[in-house]
């Protein structure tokens, strides 16, 4: 069985067909990249996924079940993390409470212990800040640890917004645009963290990137989306290479 | 320039950040305790005034400053733990039990409220608040079996452990405890993953939900929080004024606790003190300054509450961190003195939204 699979996905809003039946399989370990367009449909995938909007048809299964009806806060429990296209960290908060957010999903207190404070709330913060050290050291982000999110430039804040993603300990990474407003080098390093995802955490990752030297570096597999549809899936060259997908860029 | 370094994960999880802000709470919470030995019964009855007043703060603070979710009902929430306070009293319950009481049965609006208003932020959330508010005062006024409409209520004596309280001294020492133990649930409940989860949904609903924040649950929570803590403060309100009458919990009021959580600083529980100060000393310095203005002006019957909305209005344009955020620029000041650079609190917004070309 697939990994991640999304079935004849489709949304309406009113008119506008934003996704219309897309279909596509992630295997377990691979990085799968949709690239399209603007306006093509891409980070409406990411909604339908994150169950933050509701489908009008079609059917997501992941790890062999069907989440098309899971709430949108269980997601994360089940194992999918993702990435915003404009950034959506904390903005009046640190680095470190970030990624603490990161591990909701794993939080096993309740209200009570809390108030109190009681020692199985204090051994979770400690537990918390393990896992979160590990990322920080595997981002390179202690030099920011305790600064606040609205003073960090743009550049950091992708890799924050990353490691949040990777801070709730997923199986699927959905990152929306990872390269988006950064510089030729830290374009650069963010290809090598996905390699390093993939290889070294094992994390399956899906991207919807706009960068096509990005995309060819470090995708298994490519979906080339416009108007809602899928014009052609398979390698990077065997895509790019693709008569409707070379017509769907020039012909804007 | 104090630099705290970090050794273990321990630090990051106390309450304090080092031993100097230990001491210096310390030393605070002594004086607190000090104070009635020295100070004039005046004084000590104006401090608890301010105590009252930080209990509605933290509270308000957990829905507006630390959820993002702006309340114009406040008042409503303390009127509701008043009158509870004073009925239950009345039914020869004891004050240990009342107080508690009073704080649930404010949740239970809160809940009333939170629910129906989940999917309302902003200006929405404000007047649905606001309406609330308005039937809450005028139940207050109509329910004349438990209330006694405008007649008002007579709030009965604290008896606690077979003492009666009836000195300022002994209520300024009520008040100062349940402040200390409203402060230390907020403490850790801010440092909790409940608190982190309030303030991501003020910050991005979607990241939220993403990293598996039920937002209707924690909304929800924070609102009865929230309406549970001010219903506490409510409880001790009625105590402080003796007398409960339905326009002590009028729709002004509610604006200047809103009014004391802005200017305090929204975003910190050293807001929600400051907060308190400014709205227990601004009626005095509004009352001695009246002496010095021009007659048309000194003896306008709404001077105060236009005060309040002016400040409040200077504050949100020009000092939007409050109080507490202009205490931090001044620290920081000292800390770096000669070296202080004038953009350290400017908004970096210079980013580009860059579009590729491919
Ligand atoms: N909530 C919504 N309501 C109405 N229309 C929407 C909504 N969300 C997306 N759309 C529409 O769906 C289409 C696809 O948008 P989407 O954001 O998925 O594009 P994209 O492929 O991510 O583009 P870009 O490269 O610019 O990020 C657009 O026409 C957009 O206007
Ligand atoms: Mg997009």
């Amino acid at each position: 069985m697939t990994y991640f699979r999304v079935e004849d996905l489709a949304i309406h809003f009113g008119g506008i067909k934003a996704v219309d039946g897309v279909n596509f399989e992630v295997e377990k370990g691979e990085v799968f990249s949709i690239i399209g367009p603007n306006g093509a449909g891409k980070t409406t995938i990411f909604n339908l996924i994150s169950r933050i909007y509701e489908p009008t048809e079609g059917k997501l299964v992941f790890e062999d079940q069907d989440i098309t009806n899971v709430p949108p806060h269980q997601i994360a429990k089940r194992g999918i993390a993702r990435t915003f296209q404009n950034i959506e960290l904390f903005e009046h908060a640190t680095v470190l409470q970030n990624l603490l957010l990161g591990q909701h999903a794993h939080r096993k207190s309740n209200l009570a212990s809390e108030l109190l404070f009681l020692p199985g709330v204090r051994q979770q913060e400690l537990r918390f800040r393990e896992k979160i050290e590990e990322v920080i050291d595997f981002l390179d982000l202690a030099h920011y640890r305790d600064s606040m999110i609205m003073n960090l430039p743009y550049g950091v804040r992708k890799v924050v917004e990353l490691a949040r993603a990777l801070c709730t300990e997923p199986k699927l990474l959905l990152l929306d645009e990872p390269s988006s407003g950064l510089n030729v080098e830290e374009t650069e390093d963010m290809g090598f963290w996905i390699d390093d995802i993939k290889k070294d955490l094992g994390i399956t990752v899906l991207m919807v990137e706009h960068d096509m030297g990005l995309v060819s570096e470090v995708s298994d597999k490519v979906l080339a989306l416009n108007y809602g549809r899928v014009l052609a899936t398979g390698t990077p060259e065997e895509v790019q290479r693709d008569p409707e997908v070379v017509k769907a860029y020039l012909g804007g | 320039m104090r630099f705290i370094f970090k050794t273990e994960y321990q630090q990051d999880v106390k309450l304090f950040p080092h031993g100097g802000a230990v001491f210096w709470y310390s030393l605070l919470i002594a004086a607190m305790f000090a104070a009635p030995l020295v100070l004039d019964e005046f004084y000590i009855g104006e401090i608890t005034y301010v105590l009252i007043f930080t209990i509605i703060g933290v509270g308000l603070m957990i829905l507006t400053g630390y959820t993002g979710l702006v309340s114009l009902g406040h008042a409503a929430f303390l009127g509701i733990g008043a009158y509870a306070e004073a009925y239950l009293l009345g039914q020869g319950l004891p004050f240990l039990i009342t107080v508690p009481i009073s704080g649930f049965i404010a949740a239970a609006f809160g809940v009333a409220l939170g629910v129906p208003a989940l999917r309302m932020t902003g200006i929405y959330l404000a007047i649905a608040t606001l309406a609330f508010a308005i039937i809450v005062a005028e139940v207050f006024a109509r329910w004349e079996s438990v209330t006694g409409g405008y007649g008002g209520m007579q709030v009965p004596d604290i008896t606690l452990f077979g003492i009666d309280i009836y000195e300022d001294w002994q209520f300024y020492y009520i008040c100062l405890i349940v402040t200390l133990i409203v402060m230390f649930g907020a403490l850790n409940l801010l440092r909790s993953p409940t608190g982190r989860a309030l303030v991501a949904i003020r910050d991005s609903e979607i990241a939220a939900q993403s990293m598996g924040v039920n937002l209707a649950k924690y909304k929800t929570l924070s609102f009865a929080l929230s309406a549970g803590i001010t219903g506490i403060a409510g409880a001790l309100f009625a105590h402080k004024t003796v007398f409960l009458s339905p326009d002590s919990f009028s729709i002004v009021f509610s604006i200047q606790l809103l009014v004391m959580v802005v200017v305090g600083g929204l975003g910190s529980l050293h807001g929600a003190v400051y907060g308190a100060i400014f709205i227990g000393a601004l009626p005095q310095i509004i009352s001695i300054a009246k002496d010095y203005l021009p007659h048309a002006i000194g003896e306008q019957p709404s001077l105060e509450a236009g005060v309040f909305g002016l400040i409040l209005v200077l504050f949100v344009l020009f000092e939007p961190l409050g109080i507490y955020g202009r205490w931090m620029k001044i620290k920081l000041f000292f800390q770096l003195f000669p070296l202080y650079k004038k953009a350290t609190f400017k908004r970096q917004k210079s980013y580009m939204k860059s579009e590729r070309v491919r």
